[in-house]
């Protein structure tokens, strides 16, 4: 593929690059690697026009896996930087990626105000309830009781609820899915970033190592049977409900993507008649 | 005909303690790290001291892996130049820690006969290569593990009883008494295979037989943690960081049985800030992190200078800048931990020399943080970290932290108050009479915000007064030897740079040797005492740029033309080529040499 | 290690032998891209026996690939899709799924995927007979589905010659460590 023109459809294989991941084998972000690489050949946008950023963690490793652009930051700040590149870069397809510790722990704060600003981009979230970097510690999204050793007998601490956080917070498209599904995902996360603004995905993904009794998943996912509003109390309501394990677009607003307006007919010079005397 | 460099003279020659290097290697649940640990245990058992560093692959699980050790009569804090052998349970990607494996001519190096060829960059350094059918032997065995057979065979090799090396296995064993049984076999394998080596020679090592009361087992990490909670700490907020987790995690259940708390924070902006609040309420606290979270840090680090509140951060180094190298040794935040903040923060700055000093300078870290009301980073890195060693057992009274506290209902209480020393009580929260607001505003006397010149005058002078003035004793560094020639150093080096100078000393080459511990405030006085007739300052450090050298000399007037020796992670400076290094620099500065 | 999954649901069924033949190209070629995907995997941690084996059965898998151009007469960069709602599965039936993966796992524990993956392919086939609209259809599926069959027996007899692990094959000394 390095001649000029590009061949007529590109394939999923064509967005991932050679370099071999390093997650456990049995890892659920082997099948979101697919998924999104298989999403963008849905998309069929040369990978050198998009941009796939992350921050921290075994999920955010992504970015050299792909053919596309990466940028890999430090710890959760994958957002913060997505934003500046997409609104910088415009003409950009901006993905950004990481873990559920990266994401909602210390990139809480920036998860809130990307979802209010409304940049359009994508974020997916790679969620296994554990820090699998560091080796097994408790993230927001962990059970309350989930013994581990820097917070023996569990946090205490009530789980985060991502969905219902970016859709308070003005995300204009939530959806979960689940690595073990990697068509459904694949669908979704194309729809995703078809959708203006931010995009949010929860992609329930296990930890092998870690959280072995996430297998169980496989057999707690369900498709959700609703179709995805545009109404957010309603979609507030369904998600504040659900049991965790409802997958798909759950809902899909008509918000106007983050712009900024911008006349560019301004020359230098007048930029510094005010100053003159 | 030149003698030998003394580099090359091995550690058992001219009086020096014989000691022995053993580096069990292999991949995908082979199990040499509990090979490894297993080993460290026995030796420690069998009255020797004992050292393991961890290396491996970037796999979090079935990725290659190395267990480095060494054991000796003495007290160990750094690794040999050469590993005496080399025990391979198979070869898969190894050779990417080919430089942290150094062999030579009197290396042995074991291999399993049917995993195939030893790689080239091993087999290149002209060690003896010995190969063993290690799977199949611990298949024969019943099963066994080929672990056990390795650690059979390295124990024995290194001279450590039988009788050690079965009890670390049996007291080990949480999976059944016929599992156990046939490792124990695997193992008596492994034994068997390495008198076979061994033949008549006698072993390396005698172990006394027995470890003497007071030696611990112990990791730096931990250390650090214990040294905390010895001085009193009793609130910790955390947020994982390679390789400073394991102090938290240490920690956590520690600190509950003590009547303290840990609590897991949302990142480090978080977790600095609630022992700020913590230590507000007058209970003394810590966190640990790493580079990335020091930066995160750093405007916390502030406002515990101008608020006066303590605090101690342990800063676990790994191989920087940014995320860099997480799970590798450098010596590389020195300079943002001395100079790193804005505005002028006058702060403590500690670092400790090895493993065992973990413990002993995180608790002087926090009771200096206490009395002095600032905050104090403390230097470890992950070489001492993340490493396991056998240590003396700490023998000083265990002496809490103590602030100075404001009493109920003090008259005309002024919690900024501009005393001699600079140190104004504190009141804690919950003391009647003495309310106040804390601050990170410029402030009066009294903790009103304010403008002034005069008053901030006053506080920047108090602040830095307060730390200029303490009578920190003697434990601001370790001076040794005498000469005109001293090297400077801090933190895990110091181990290496030791062993340097015995080995130059053994050929008459007489060096100094400044380790220290308290880095900010520096100690000019006791500084200029122990460089006192010394002509020529060669500063040694594991970063790139010379930090410690850059920032002495910044502060002060070293002797001479002082220069660097700095190299940056992730390999651990060895004493061999230190000791080349102290010789050709010796040589260039001969006594009675006029300087240009 | 999970048992075979049922039949894969039909959402649309091919109406022409083209049409099935371009579905069964395009199940082939996908596990051939896993079967090597799964051989990287292992081969990253250290597990060579079975990356071998994975790597043997992408080269099989391609034979198949083969076998079914020269049938057709399609040339070799010939496109076909997968089309969208033939399988409504989560994964493509003959591919071994990712998730079952476990970096110490043997040769026999591959073969019992593999195993799987041919009998879902048989199945599938099985049931696009079933939902044939026109004999054509309807026989060639038959004819894939026997060839899957043949698949399913030739892995059998590899499995019946392959020493099962003992219980303790999962069990590792040593804990996971950390990188980043």
């Amino acid at each position: 593929m390095n001649d000029m023109t590009l061949p007529a459809e590109l394939s999923a294989a064509d967005y991932k690059s050679d370099y071999k991941p390093i997650w456990c084998p049995g890892c659920g972000d082997y099948t979101v690697l697919g998924a999104i690489t298989k999403a963008m050949s849905i998309l069929q946008r040369p990978p050198h026009e998009m941009a796939v950023v992350s921050g921290i963690g075994c999920s955010s490793r992504i970015p050299a896996y792909t053919t596309c652009y990466g940028f890999h930051g430090v710890h959760g700040r994958a957002l913060a930087a997505g934003t500046g590149l997409k609104v910088a870069r415009p003409d950009l397809t901006v993905i950004v990626t990481g873990g559920d510790g990266d994401g909602y722990s210390i990139g809480g704060n920036h998860f809130l105000h990307a979802c209010r600003r409304n940049v359009d981009m994508t974020y997916i979230v790679m969620d296994n309830h554990v820090y699998g970097m560091t080796k097994g510690q408790a993230s927001p999204t962990t059970e309350p009781d989930w013994d581990n050793k820097l917070s023996p007998g569990g946090t205490g601490v009530r789980a985060f609820h991502p969905l219902v956080i970016a859709l308070a917070s003005g995300a204009n498209f939530v959806a979960r899915a689940f690595s073990g599904d990697p068509n459904g995902t694949a669908e979704i996360i194309a729809q995703a970033v078809r959708h203006p603004g931010f995009s949010f995905i929860e992609i329930l993904s296990p930890c092998v190592t870690f959280r072995p009794e996430q297998r169980e998943w496989k057999n707690l996912v369900h498709k959700a049977t609703v179709e995805a509003t545009d109404d957010p109390a309603q979609a507030a309501r369904r998600i504040m409900t659900d049991d965790g394990f409802n997958l798909g677009v759950l809902y899909a607003g008509s918000r106007p993507p983050y712009a900024r307006a911008r006349d560019t007919g301004a020359s230098l010079a007048d930029l510094e008649a005010e100053f003159v005397l | 005909m030149q003698p030998p460099p003394p580099s090359t003279t091995p550690s058992q020659g001219a009086g020096a303690a014989r000691t022995f290097s053993v580096a069990i290697a292999g991949s995908g649940g082979a199990g040499v790290m509990t090979a490894g640990s297993l080993l460290l245990d026995a030796a420690a058992h069998a009255g020797l001291y004992g050292l393991m560093v961890r290396t491996s692959g970037p796999q979090i699980r079935g990725g290659e892996a190395g267990a480095l050790l060494r054991f000796g009569p003495e007290p160990l804090t750094t690794l040999d130049d050469r590993f005496d052998l080399l025990l391979a349970i198979d070869w898969q990607n190894l050779h990417r820690f080919a430089d942290e494996i150094p062999l030579g001519p009197d290396s042995l190096v074991v291999g399993d006969a049917d995993a195939g060829e030893a790689p080239d960059v091993f087999r290149a350094q002209g060690a003896r290569l010995h190969m063993l059918p290690l799977k199949k032997a611990a298949k024969d065995a019943g099963g066994a593990w080929v672990n056990m057979i390795a650690l059979g065979f390295a124990g024995a090799l290194a001279g450590i009883p039988d009788s050690d090396l079965e009890a670390a296995l049996r007291k080990s064993w949480t999976r059944g008494e016929a599992t156990l049984a046939v490792n124990l076999a695997g193992m008596q394998r492994g034994i068997a295979y390495a008198r076979d080596v061994q033949g008549a020679h006698a072993a390396p090592l005698r172990p006394p037989g027995a470890a003497p009361a007071g030696r611990w087992l112990i990791s730096g990490n931990e250390a650090a943690g214990c040294g905390a909670i010895r001085a009193g700490v009793r609130f910790v907020a955390a947020y994982p960081i390679t390789p400073a987790t394991e102090l938290l995690e240490w920690m956590a259940p520690a600190l509950a049985r003590v009547g303290g708390t840990l609590l897991q924070a949302e990142d480090e902006l978080a977790s600095v800030n609630m022992i700020i609040g913590a230590s507000y309420g007058g209970v003394p606290s810590l966190t640990a992190t790493a580079g990335p979270g020091l930066a995160l840090m750093a405007e916390a680090i502030g406002l515990s200078v101008s608020a006066e509140v303590p605090i101690v951060v342990v800063d676990v180094m790994r191989g920087g800048p940014s995320t860099g190298i997480p799970a590798k040794s450098e010596q590389s935040d020195l300079s943002f931990a001395v100079d790193g903040l804005p505005g002028d923060a006058p702060r403590l700055v500690l670092a400790p020399t090895d493993i065992g000093d973990c413990l002993q300078t995180t608790e002087w870290a926090v009771q200096l943080a206490e009395a002095l009301q600032a905050p104090a980073i403390v230097l470890s890195d992950q070489f001492m970290g993340q490493s396991r060693a056998v240590i003396d057992r700490p023998q000083h009274e265990v002496k809490p932290a103590q602030r100075l506290v404001a009493e109920a209902n003090t008259p005309n209480y002024l919690r900024y108050r501009d005393t001699p020393s600079g140190i104004s009580p504190m009141a804690v929260p919950g003391t009647p009479g003495n309310v106040y607001t804390a601050d990170g505003l410029t402030h009066t006397e009294r903790g009103i915000p304010s403008s002034q010149a005069g008053d901030h005058r006053k506080q920047l002078d108090k602040r830095e007064r307060k730390l200029a003035l303490y009578d920190y004793g003697s434990r601001w560094a370790d001076v040794e030897g005498s000469g005109e020639l001293a090297v400077i150093t801090f933190g895990s080096t110091t181990g290496a740079v030791r062993e340097a100078l015995a080995r130059a000393a053994a050929h008459g080459v007489r060096i100094k040797l400044v380790a220290l511990r308290l880095i900010a405030p520096l100690q000019e006085a006791a500084l200029a005492q122990a460089l006192e007739g010394v002509r020529q300052v060669l500063v040694v450090e594991q970063n790139h740029g010379g930090q410690l050298l850059r920032y002495l000399r910044s502060r002060f007037d070293l002797p001479g033309r002082p220069s660097g020796l700095h190299q940056p992670g992730p390999l651990p400076l060895r004493p061999g080529e230190l000791c080349d290094a102290f010789v050709d620099w010796a040589a260039t500065h001969q006594p009675q040499e006029e300087t240009a | 290690m999970s048992k075979t999954t049922a039949p894969h649901e039909l959402h649309s069924v091919p109406q022409t032998t083209d049409e099935l033949m371009q579905q069964a190209l395009a199940m082939e070629r996908e596990a051939v891209a896993r079967y090597n995907e799964l051989a990287d995997i292992m081969e990253v941690h250290n597990n060579h026996e079975v990356a071998e084996l994975f790597r043997k059965m992408a080269v099989i898998e391609g034979h198949h690939v083969s076998g079914i151009l020269s049938e057709m007469g399609w040339a070799e960069d010939m496109v076909a899709p997968r089309q969208p709602g033939v399988w409504a599965s989560a994964d493509a039936p003959e591919s071994v799924p990712l998730d079952e993966m476990h970096y110490l796992m043997h040769p026999w524990h591959a073969l019992q995927l593999a195993l799987g993956a041919e009998q879902r392919a048989e199945a599938f086939f099985e049931s696009m007979a079933q939902a044939a609209t026109n004999d054509a259809v309807r026989e060639a599926a038959l004819e894939m589905r026997d060839e899957e069959a043949e698949h399913v027996a030739l892995i059998q007899e590899w499995l019946a010659r392959t020493p099962q692990p003992d219980p303790e094959w999962a069990v590792d000394p040593d804990p996971p460590r950390y990188t980043d």
